[in-house]
């Protein structure tokens, strides 16, 4: 296990390196410089392509990517933003705290939602507790997000005027947009714990313990659920990427000062540096999400545990 | 020559068989009917509304609710909305349809070769795959529209970027399963080079799965479209797209909810339709997954 733990934790370095090399390469074809960009469009050339040589622009793009690393892991130096003419992580980190809140939220919601509806679901096929959320889950596997997001901003907000549309001051602001982006991935959740759960139910295992004459409730709980979780727990992991995109969008519907408000602004007035270090840093966190989730799983299934006991010494 | 015969009629028979399943779901039917009249209304959209109604603007008209002349109303600035919904709706479906075949055609590749060849290159092309997987969607393909610039082509290169990985994960893990087989093992024995036996022996057996996925693959990208199309990075205007109608109709919400009401429809029955066929065909092509 410990083993296991040193390589996949040892796994992030190259993954982070090669995530920074993907996006510097993808905005290595944005047309435009960087002095031209912060100089402004009657700067003459000269100076412009001075200030290019200073901050490096003209260098080969490995050149360019290790400079890159070397100040994001060094100084947390990611630049300065051409628009505001700000340090680029002083700008970010404050809304990458807000974002990642948010997104947190909404998994914790989606996991909270999704299945425990799935587990009834399952042990209740056939019945309306399983019947009524499975219907709902997959219609709403049709909604974007944003939509969601309107159609709660329109009652809740308009007509009924119980939640505010925008701002971060109370508990209140964080409803909608929680609940908009985290009702996507619980539907998500919901269809991945049923079918898993129905899949458990019709083991061996399972039959085993009701042959023994354990009660129907140690059954579900400690026999059918356990092995049935296992799956359910990757799919969280992985729905962080659609709560990531949700978390964007419910910024920009319910102005909220998060990350992925602050690129799709930043986006019109191109400003490359705050574009890369907001994306850099939400992909660090993702990876590291989903490494949290590779340790509980192997925590959780003892087959990778047993596989790194036996390969030990 | 008999045996092409056999082989044909077989496969013949198989569609047939896979058909009668997918018949038999009330779900699927009814889906496929939808789809077939979106798909129609698009095909057919020049004829239906012309696109001038979709753009030409006339304030003496705005904001006027359904009526016989406009069947959905009108928007902010007196274009038909109906026009602009099925127009829109040939560009959103368009890019999800060939986004999903280029993205299936790309990670189909790459996952057929990590898994029939295994080793080094299995390694490098699923460890590059761990690393664009590390980036979320929506930020990469944000990142490829900043870039590149919004249009058609930089679009579907965004999406196929952000939906290949899928296919890869799912064609590998299939081909891995298949290469063990006895028929593969028969075809190298005979003298078949390796891109003859994943071309010819292995991939049309991964092909339910493929299929299958590819059908949700659909809806999942006309959701993400209209999303990227809603934040203002899809289409550039006066290209009337699902999203985007979504995000003009939010300033009119109080005095004209129809704007939103109609295109979140065209959004949502479009791609339940698509993931009623898609789940009916996984029962019919998998009898075994549905017990």
């Amino acid at each position: 296990m410990y083993r296991y733990v040193v390589k996949r934790v040892l796994f992030l370095i190259p993954t982070i390196l090669g995530v920074v090399f993907i996006i510097l390469l993808t905005m290595n074809f944005t047309p435009g410089d960087p002095a031209r960009a912060l100089l402004g469009e009657s700067a003459p050339q000269a100076d412009v392509d001075a200030m290019n040589h200073e901050l490096g622009y003209d260098l080969p793009f490995t050149e360019k990517y290790v400079n890159y690393v070397k100040n994001m892991v060094v100084h947390q130096d990611f630049g300065v933003s051409y628009f505001t003419k700000q340090s680029v992580f002083d700008e970010v980190w404050p809304r990458y705290i807000v974002t990642i809140k948010l997104a947190f939220l909404g998994v914790f919601l989606a996991a909270a939602l999704g299945i425990p509806l799935g587990i009834y679901a399952a042990v209740r096929q056939y019945s309306l507790w399983d019947t009524i959320p499975s219907l709902m889950a997959f219609l709403l596997a049709a909604v974007p997000a944003f939509v969601l997001g309107m159609v709660f901003l329109f009652y809740f907000s308009l007509k009924l005027n119980w939640l505010p549309s925008y701002g971060m001051d109370t508990w209140k602001n964080y409803v909608m947009p929680a609940l908009a982006i985290s009702i996507p991935p619980a539907a998500m959740n919901l269809r991945f714990t049923k079918s898993s759960m129905l899949e458990s139910i019709r083991q061996d295992y399972v039959r085993t313990a009701r042959a023994k004459g354990a009660s129907e409730r140690v059954v579900i709980w400690k026999h059918a659920l356990k092995n049935a979780l296992l799956p359910v727990i990757t799919n969280i992991g992985l729905s962080l990427g659609s709560l990531i995109a949700g978390a964007v969008v419910a910024e920009k519907l319910f102005s909220i000062p998060g990350i992925g408000s602050l690129i799709v602004d930043r986006i019109s007035y191109k400003d490359e540096p705050v574009i890369i270090a907001g994306t850099i840093l939400i992909a660090i966190c993702f990876t590291i999400v989903m490494l949290i989730v590779d340790l509980i799983y192997a925590w959780i299934d003892p087959r990778i545990r047993a596989k790194y006991a036996r390969t030990k010494g | 020559m008999e045996t092409v015969a056999a082989v044909q009629f077989k496969k013949q028979s198989q569609t047939k068989e896979v058909w009668r399943r997918f018949r038999k779901s009330k779900g699927a039917v009814a889906g496929l009917l939808m789809l077939s009249v979106i798909v129609f209304l698009l095909v057919f959209a020049d004829f239906i509304a012309p696109y001038a109604q979709a753009t030409q603007q006339d304030l003496a008209i705005k904001l006027q609710g359904p009526s016989f002349g406009h069947i959905l109303g009108t928007d902010a600035f007196g274009r038909d909305l109906f026009a602009r919904i099925v127009h829109g709706g040939r560009t959103s479906l368009s890019i999800a349809v060939l986004a999903t075949i280029s993205s299936c055609i790309l990670g189909s590749a790459l996952g057929a070769i990590a898994g029939y060849f295994g080793g080094k290159v299995d390694s490098l092309i699923m460890r590059t795959l761990d690393i664009f997987m590390s980036i979320p969607d929506i930020l990469f393909t944000m990142a490829v529209v900043f870039a590149l610039g919004a249009g058609f082509i930089n679009l579907l290169l965004a999406l196929t970027l952000a939906y290949f990985t899928n296919y890869v994960r799912l064609v590998r893990s299939q081909v891995l399963n298949l290469a063990e087989l006895d028929y593969v093992e028969a075809a190298r024995a005979g003298g078949s080079g390796s891109t003859r036996i994943i071309i010819t022996h292995i991939l049309p057996n991964a092909m339910g799965v493929i299929i299958v996925n590819t059908t949700l693959n659909v809806a999942k990208i006309i959701l993400y479209e209209s999303t990227l199309s809603f934040l203002g990075l899809g289409m550039p205007p006066p290209a009337p797209e699902w999203g985007l109608l979504l995000a003009d109709a939010r300033e009119y919400m109080r005095v004209a909810p129809y704007l939103m009401f109609f295109p979140a429809m065209a959004i949502v029955l479009c791609a339940t339709s698509v993931n009623l066929i898609g789940d009916g065909l996984r029962d019919a092509l998998d009898p075994h997954l549905k017990s």
